[in-house]
């Protein structure tokens, strides 16, 4: 459902992104990890068309990622996307939050959206939270608001920047447990993450990337359990055992 | 002081007359002012360099140009150009003109101040560049920008006396002529300035006001 074919990215003579090829199959679950600097959230962002890229094609569903065409709105309805720092509207409340896509962007009748958000709330464990302001909210309730934001578009897929690592570490939990509820439910997800058990249990491929190419994919227990390249291992070491 | 009260029953009717002329000047150039500030700002954004430029462009000429000449230029030029303005049109227009300039400055460091992630995310869901403006960036920036723009209101109420270089009878011509008429120098200009100030009160509790929810979180 995502395909993405030897993509090149370059901040003005810095290349960020070697040749990205890879693909995400519907209900599937792909973990990218990596170390820092090494293009995870680029590629995020080049697949929901937040960025442009120099050469290469990504495909969803069939349709180009172009984020100068007029397509770009119907893919960005697809996939949606969370992003590490929330960015849900603090002049709205939380039910507003959801509805905006639905109501602006897809023109839908507002009663059935909100219908609809107070529904996803629900899922998110946060019905009451629905006429708060986001500031109000903790970091973990506020991500999954932006969780029931993405959900609220009716995707076919969500993109996942790093959605636990602004949060305090109490709160990573209730965070996961949404997410892993999402792709049990059968939701294609792609999760840049740091979070190794998540990847462990919930993923159903990994693709490490370091210097904006893949060095290594494959099943998340073989990439995350077996790691075959070097790079792949000291990383890794480094992740699990900090000291 | 007896003297003064005196004089007050006196020339308050006539100043009051500048008064209306005056609120009508400030009001009719707060609006233009507005109006084109936000056009200018939305411009200065832009991510078309032709448009930004373009708006730019405008800004500094309209900045580099003492408002009383831009006054002069409305009400004496135009009209050889075949628009002839009233003074008082020509008055509001001048002044408009001139304070879009500094609106625009301080719309924009709004708009700018607004957290990129936010524009993100109403790309994310959808959103084109005018709905993204419309709906997230532009009503945040609102608050980040009552303040300043409460101070131009105070500024703009005093410069509402450049009308006067173009004969609009606002409040401080209105003084100006009284006292060159009766000599009572003192009384009239005190009240004046006290007028002046009794307008200025309002503007100033509005920013008070408004620089207190800002800072709030
Ligand atoms: N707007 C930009 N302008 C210039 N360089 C950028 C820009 N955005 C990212 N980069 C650079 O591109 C490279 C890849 O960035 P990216 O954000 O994709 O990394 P990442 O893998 O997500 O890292 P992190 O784990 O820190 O989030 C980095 O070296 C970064 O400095
Ligand atoms: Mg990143």
């Amino acid at each position: 459902m995502i395909e993405l074919r030897d993509i090149r990215k370059s901040y003005g003579s810095v290349e960020v992104l070697k040749g990205i090829t890879a693909s995400v199959e519907k209900g599937e679950v792909v973990c990218i990890i990596g170390p820092s600097g090494s293009g995870k959230s680029t590629i995020l962002r080049c697949i929901n068309g937040l960025e442009s890229y120099n050469s290469g094609e990504i495909l969803v569903e069939g349709q180009r990622v172009d984020r100068n065409a007029p397509s770009i709105v119907s893919i960005r309805t697809q996939v949606s996307m969370v992003f590490q720092r929330f960015n849900l509207f603090p002049h709205r409340t939380v039910l507003e939050n959801v509805i905006e896509g639905p109501v602006f962007v897809k023109k839908e009748p507002r009663k059935e959206a909100i219908e609809r958000a107070r529904m996803l709330l629900a899922q998110v464990g946060l019905a009451e939270k629905a006429d708060a302001h986001p500031p109000q909210l903790s970091g973990g309730q506020q991500q999954r608001v932006a969780i029931a934001r993405a959900l609220a578009m009716q995707p076919k897929a969500i993109l996942f920047d790093e959605p636990t690592s602004a949060l305090d570490p109490e709160l990573v939990g209730e965070v996961l447990g949404v997410m892993r509820k999402l792709a049990d439910d059968g939701m294609t997800m792609v999760v840049v993450t740091h979070e190794m058990g998540f990847a462990k249990e919930v993923a159903d491929r990994v693709l490490f990337i370091d210097g904006g190419v893949i060095v290594e994919q494959g099943a998340a227990k073989d990439v995350l359990n077996d790691p075959k390249h070097a790079r792949t291992q000291d990383f890794l070491r480094r992740v699990l055992h900090p000291l | 002081m007896q003297a003064f009260l005196r004089d007050a029953t006196e020339f308050l009717p006539i100043l009051l007359e500048g008064v209306r002329l005056t609120i009508l000047v400030t009001i009719g150039s707060l609006i233009l002012s507005t109006l084109l500030g936000l056009v200018w700002a939305i411009m200065r954004v832009s991510s078309i360099k032709l448009i930004s430029r373009t708006s730019a462009g405008i800004i500094n000429v309209i900045r580099g140009i003492p408002i009383i000449v831009q006054l002069f230029y409305i009400y004496f030029v135009m009209p050889d150009l075949g628009v002839s303005l009233t003074a008082l049109q020509a008055a509001i227009i001048g002044l408009g003109i001139a304070y879009s300039a500094y609106q625009a400055e301080n719309f924009r460091a709004g708009i700018e101040a607004i957290d990129k992630g936010q524009i993100e995310a109403a790309q994310s869901i959808g959103m084109g560049w005018w709905m993204t403006m419309r709906r997230v960036v532009l009503p945040q920036a609102v608050r980040l920008v009552l303040p300043p723009y409460g101070n131009t209101m105070i500024m703009m109420l005093k410069d509402s006396s450049q009308a006067s270089t173009i004969t609009v009878a606002e409040l401080a011509l209105q003084g100006k002529l009284i006292a060159s008429s009766t000599f009572k120098n003192t009384s009239v200009f005190t009240l004046v300035a006290l007028l002046y100030l009794v307008m200025s009160i309002p503007l100033i509790l509005f920013v008070r006001h408004f620089e207190k929810k800002a800072g709030r979180p």
